[in-house]
């Protein structure tokens, strides 16, 4: 019995590794969109941070550089998506593909020369506690640092956007940039952070991904995720605690497929596979169904072009 | 000193000029990325865009590669016109091809005139069902048709996959993820001997005429781009706004499938996993390139299609992954979009007046 408790609590803690990466990207664009921005380009920031932090750890052969060149690429590449869209005005939709379709093959290119190197342990915390303790050691122990932050992040952003005045700022410029502007905040300047931030945070996903999760490159590695982080983000009604637990949801059906297939359930591999598309698409239209209750939570120029005459 | 100011009217020469200046700036962009890299730029831009199609069989390749992009990103103008986004068009091309490819299967051994038309007709009604599920969510459950259309995409690969393996695998294929080759009757027929250029063009030119009939000719046309401009306005004059969602959708859609089913009863003649290289999501960008006009989306689709000729001359060439064309595409639609800011603003430079100094 305890064999079997102990199997469940491995299990649970995969899933919680699953997640990680979807809980990072989700987490940094929401507060993107918190202010306003719809940044789709989430799968391309990811994939370059992929490449970077794993590009970085093979060259310097430094765990902690690869990291923060990872963060520092996926901000770096939203610079893009910030000039075009607040100080070029472009269209936020296209301008966010574009920037998935140019990353993916970016990374493609910068990674010719990475394919098939291993990569390197990452240093995991705890490890004697996971395997000591029956159920709960392998749910809380031997994670890696950034699955740490990763779980605390939610509640973080939650404090951040609720309780302080930067994090007000934020949300009054996602709900209403002209009266914003009125009072005297630079609204170009409060979303071109937020971009960054998401940027940095969907690059850390993305090295999460090529460092720790799958240590190695592969061309596209991201596989998506991107696309399911954003609608992570619509699944939570922009609140981060939802985007936890979605993130778990997610994650947990991620697990469960690759344990229903080493089971040799007579399930076909590619319904299993579907099932996390699928069910973002239930979600959304659960949650959408009611106008009124999207619209409480959604910031209100969301996608919409901010222009102030000088 | 440089002053700008906000244009009180956008001159149609600029209009259709920007693409150009994009296309410009990408190559320019291009060459950078090459000389960072390592290479000669001008002799790697050259391997990209000049190289492919300096044969007869290069630019047959050009026009078989443009046939998807444009019929594509032409039922993409009429969702992006009202300001609808459909970004699914790779699902909708994947399972407009799976149903035409199910009816090919069926029609295994047949001959008779009659069996190409019908599988192309499958092929298109097959994408349009499917890009009606983004539609009819998002008229009756105010569903995001972004995510919706896109996660589709998913779902569509995984069913093609699961088919090609499964019950639609060739009998006699050992076992490899691909469905028998299709009949000769089932086959779109090649224009010329030993250039794989087939009659699907005329399918996309044939769409391109009516799309310009109903954008500009009809009633529907007006409507679908006074939705666009103002959804405001659009209300007030009484539009039945969900029915044009659909119908915008399903046009989309069925275009989409039209070139999943060119594509498999064409060049590749069966199915198997990879039908399409992202043709749904390039034609994205061909649709923006063309400046949602189509003539202009028949000349974006020239310059896309040589993106990913080059591509595969660089792959060969070069040593660069295939993704490099992504590069290049992207890279298209960022200066695009950059530069339509000329389009709204004027850009003064001003000599400094006396006062100033």
């Amino acid at each position: 019995m305890s064999f079997d408790l102990n199997f469940i609590g491995i299990l649970i803690g995969a899933i919680m590794a699953s997640s990680v990466p979807l809980i990072l990207a989700a987490s940094g664009e929401l507060i993107t969109e918190r202010s306003g921005v719809l940044n789709l380009g989430v799968e391309g920031m990811m994939i370059i941070g992929a490449i970077s932090g794993f590009a970085l750890m093979v060259i310097t052969d430094n765990l902690f550089l690869a990291v923060i060149g990872s963060m520092i690429s996926g901000l770096i590449i939203s610079i893009i998506f910030g000039v075009l869209t607040q100080s070029l005005l472009t269209n936020h939709v296209a301008t966010g593909l574009a920037l998935t379709i140019f990353g993916i093959g970016m990374s493609a290119m910068i990674g010719k020369n990475f394919v098939g190197i291993p990569g390197k342990e990452f240093p995991l915390l705890f490890v004697n506690l996971k395997e000591n303790i029956p159920f709960l050691g392998p749910i809380l122990f031997g994670h890696s640092v950034i699955l740490y932050f990763a779980f605390l992040l939610p509640f973080l952003t939650n404090y951040f956007l609720r309780k302080t005045k930067i994090g007000l700022i934020i949300r009054a410029v996602g709900d209403s940039p002209t009266s914003a502007s009125n009072q005297g905040i630079n609204v170009t300047l409060v979303r071109y952070s937020c971009i960054l931030y998401g940027g940095a945070m969907c690059g850390l996903a993305g090295a999460y991904l090529s460092l720790i999760y799958t240590p190695q490159w592969i061309e596209n590695m991201t596989g998506g995720r991107g696309w399911i982080a954003l609608a992570l983000v619509v699944f939570a009604t922009w609140s981060p605690i939802k985007v936890l637990i979605g993130a778990l949801i997610f994650g947990g059906i991620t697990i469960l497929q690759l344990h229903m297939q080493a089971v040799g359930l007579r399930i076909p591999v590619q319904l299993l596979s579907a099932l996390p598309y699928i069910m973002t698409i239930i979600v959304l239209v659960v949650i959408s169904r009611d106008s009124r209750k999207i619209k409480l939570n959604t910031p209100t120029s969301l996608g919409q072009i901010f222009y102030k005459e000088k | 000193m440089i002053k700008i100011e906000k244009r009180n009217d956008v001159s149609p020469s600029i209009y259709f000029l920007t693409p150009i200046l994009a296309i410009f700036l990408t190559l320019f962009g291009g060459g950078i990325i090459f000389y960072v890299l390592g290479f000669n730029p001008l002799e790697a831009l050259k391997f990209f865009f000049i190289t492919p199609i300096s044969d007869l069989y290069g630019f047959s390749e050009l026009l078989v590669k443009a046939t998807p992009l444009c019929l594509i990103a032409i039922g993409l103008s009429f969702c992006f016109k009202s300001n609808n986004w459909n970004i699914g068009a790779e699902g909708q091309l994947i399972f407009g091809g799976i149903v035409g490819g199910g009816v090919a299967l069926l029609f295994y051994g047949h001959d008779g005139f009659y069996v190409l038309p019908i599988i192309i007709l499958a092929g298109a009604i097959g994408g349009m069902i499917f890009a009606m599920i983004p539609a009819v969510l998002k008229t009756y459950f105010n569903t995001n048709e972004i995510l919706v259309s896109l996660m589709l995409v998913y779902v569509a690969k995984l069913l093609l996959d699961y088919l090609v393996v499964g019950p639609w695998s060739n009998p006699e294929g050992f076992n490899f993820p691909e469905t028998r080759q299709f009949s000769e009757s089932a086959r779109m027929p090649t224009l010329f001997d030993g250039l794989r250029i087939h009659a699907g063009i005329f399918i996309t030119l044939i769409t391109v005429f009516l799309s310009w009939l109903i954008l500009y000719k009809t009633y529907l046309g007006f409507q679908i781009k006074v939705s666009g401009l103002s959804l405001k306005t659009a209300k007030y004059a009484g539009y039945k706004g969900k029915t044009m969602i659909i119908i915008v959708f399903m046009i989309s859609g069925a275009c989409a499938g039209l070139a999943g089913v060119g594509e498999i009863t064409g060049p590749i003649g069966q199915l198997h996993r990879n039908i399409s290289p992202d043709y749904g999501f390039t034609a994205i960008i061909v649709a923006f390139l063309g400046r949602l006009n189509p003539v202009g989306i028949i000349f974006a689709s020239l310059i896309v299609a040589l993106t990913y000729l080059g591509a595969e001359t660089a792959q060969i060439f070069l040593q660069v992954p295939k993704y490099t064309g992504q590069v290049f595409q992207g890279m298209i639609l960022f200066f695009l979009l950059g530069s339509d800011y000329l389009l709204f603003f004027k850009i003064k430079f001003l000599g400094l007046k006396k006062n100033e100094l």
